[in-house]
């Protein structure tokens, strides 16, 4: 999600001075962005080298972790904010690490692609997994190993008794989608706070 | 090609309070400069070093086109530490025998060589020799302090000694304090060191003699450390010095690795001073900024200020990155801007010294962008 509308659309969930915590924070463009924009402090956690190198040289604060080992080098509660940017979908352990991001903030933002997006339905009535723009791979070399839905995240949520502050869709240029988002909404976006 | 350096000497007749107690006055610092000190006096970046090294961090000497400073690749003309940009000190550290003021120089009070009297020297000791440098060449504040090892665990003490004397901090393939093993693996290279006949108690200058014996294991035992069994099999594997016949000797070179480290070991001791070895593994050994806050590194780092990049290598088991993580942890606690690159490099502990791309364009950005600062 590079998209300038779409890390707007996150941006505006963050509250200004917010301390922040970037769990798969990519080429930190977000971090950037919300530091020139809203103020924010805080970390990106990466692991691919190249990404690592581009937060360096964005001056965003960077630390390379695979998250799949979890966060303990956090403290509880320490972020105002956890943004789960597009890494759900990538982890190995995607209900330790909500649980994670629960622990180490008081709130969180996880966006991920929606599996249960029309034209995914479409693809897969007619018998092939689906290749978008949001699911960009074939699936025998996706590095997405968990794809879920809208409607999953809700009962994921729920399960590790996170309240769900908003949810919505968004689609493929940024713009929030309230209507439908399950079938309608391409990202799924949730706002969660301890309960 | 490299440029050309020239080391310069500093004398302080001042007497300068030791961690130990003691103190040491009428001393002299080796040191070089490379690159231009700007007009504001924000451009200098020190360079502190590790074990073996000295103050000849980059360029080579007029008469000796070899002698390539020891972080050459890191450090000159569009490198990734810009000499166009930044003004490069680099200092040996007191107790060291390359220029410094060391075991083997004269104590002012008895006219005597100080051999075995020489006193104890910490990092923070040497933090503060080098604070006095800084003091006479006009710097009051740094634009980076930098150091891979040990010379990492100098420019730690640096952001907790004089947190206001510098913006970054960048640490290398360095720890907080060293394990129990690091420990160990040092307690035997002094021991081969202090046994050796040669040693006289630390006196051996008197003698006209070396403990070269002694240097020799030392270094070995170091040098193993530093590499990773992975670089020492793909250097070395199982390779016979003498073709594919076994000689069935105790005593003779069988292994290319044996001979490569015989020869390591030999070199090491034609110029590494012996007491040097043990004042400075010492120094290894005491390293410690949690101790006096009960082993809370948190406690400790809440005095840094500057900016900190951490760098660590995978294969590196002298310096984990498990270690650099422990920094990391202690300034994410004290909310400190920090950043941590953890380098997945094959060669182990040298992989600080060593040409790997991914680790020199984390470096070459982390300069830029403090150099950018320069100019804003």
């Amino acid at each position: 999600m590079t998209d300038k509308a779409t890390m707007q659309a996150i941006a505006k969930l963050v509250p200004q001075g917010a301390r922040v915590l970037d769990l798969g924070c990519g080429d930190g463009a977000l971090l950037s962005y919300l530091q020139r924009e809203n103020g924010c402090t805080g970390y990106g956690v990466e692991i691919d080298d190249a990404n690592v190198l581009a937060c360096v040289k964005r001056g965003v604060n960077v630390v390379q972790l695979n998250l799949d080992e979890g966060l303990a080098i956090f403290e509880d509660d320490t972020f105002d904010v956890v943004l789960q940017i597009n890494t759900l979908q990538h982890l190995r352990n995607a209900e330790t690490m909500l649980r994670e991001t629960a622990r180490v903030g008081k709130s969180g933002v996880i966006a991920f692609p929606n599996f249960a997006h029309w034209p995914n339905r479409l693809s897969v009535m007619r018998g092939r997994m689906p290749v978008t723009s949001r699911l960009p791979y074939q699936w025998y070399d996706t590095p997405n190993i968990r794809v879920g839905t809208f409607k999953d995240f809700e009962v994921l949520a729920r399960k590790n008794r996170l309240g769900v502050v908003d949810a919505f869709g968004l689609d493929e240029v940024g713009n929030v989608v309230r209507t439908l988002p399950n079938f309608f909404a391409s990202t799924a976006v949730f706002c969660l706070e301890r309960q | 090609m490299s440029f050309i350096a020239t080391p310069q000497f500093m004398h302080f007749e001042e007497a300068l309070p030791l961690t130990s107690g003691a103190s040491i006055r009428d001393y002299t610092l080796a040191y070089e400069t490379y690159g231009t000190l700007n007009a504001n006096r924000s451009n200098a970046v020190l360079v502190c070093h590790a074990l073996n090294a000295s103050h000849h961090v980059a360029g080579v000497y007029a008469d000796q086109p070899k002698s390539e400073g020891w972080w050459d690749n890191m450090i000159g003309p569009g490198k990734p530490v810009d000499t166009n940009k930044f003004f490069v000190i680099g200092v040996n550290n007191l107790g060291s025998c390359f220029g410094s003021t060391g075991p083997m120089h004269t104590h002012p009070d008895t006219g005597e060589v100080y051999g075995s009297s020489f006193p104890v020297v910490t990092v923070e000791d040497w933090v503060n020799a080098q604070a006095r440098l800084l003091d006479r060449l006009g710097i009051a504040q740094l634009s980076v302090v930098l150091g891979g090892s040990l010379g990492g665990m100098q420019a730690l003490s640096w952001t907790l000694q004089h947190p206001d004397r510098m913006r970054h901090a960048v640490v290398v393939a360095s720890a907080p304090n060293l394990t129990a093993e690091n420990i160990a693996f040092n307690e035997v290279a002094r021991r081969a060191i202090v046994t050796d006949p040669d040693f006289h108690g630390g006196d051996f200058y008197a003698h006209n003699v070396i403990p070269k014996r002694g240097l020799r294991i030392a270094r070995m035992i170091g040098h193993i450390t530093y590499l990773s069994d992975d670089v020492m099999n793909e250097k070395f594997g199982r390779e016979l010095r003498g073709g594919i016949d076994l000689k069935y000797s105790t005593q003779d070179i069988e292994f290319q690795i044996e001979s490569y480290l015989r020869h390591q070991g030999e070199k090491f001791s034609e110029y590494f001073d012996a007491n040097t070895y043990l004042l400075i593994t010492r120094a290894l050994d005491y390293f410690d900024p949690a101790r006096p806050h009960g082993g809370n590194l948190t406690l400790a780092l809440a005095r840094a200020r500057a900016k900190f990049l951490l760098v660590s290598f995978t294969t590196d088991w002298r310096f984990s990155p498990q270690r650099s993580r422990e920094i990391v942890k202690g300034l994410l606690d004290n909310r400190r801007d920090v950043s941590y690159a953890e380098i997945d490099a094959p060669h182990g502990h040298d992989a600080f010294l060593l040409d790997d791309p991914r680790y020199l364009s984390v470096m070459a950005s982390y300069f830029d962008n403090a150099a950018k600062e320069l100019s804003a």
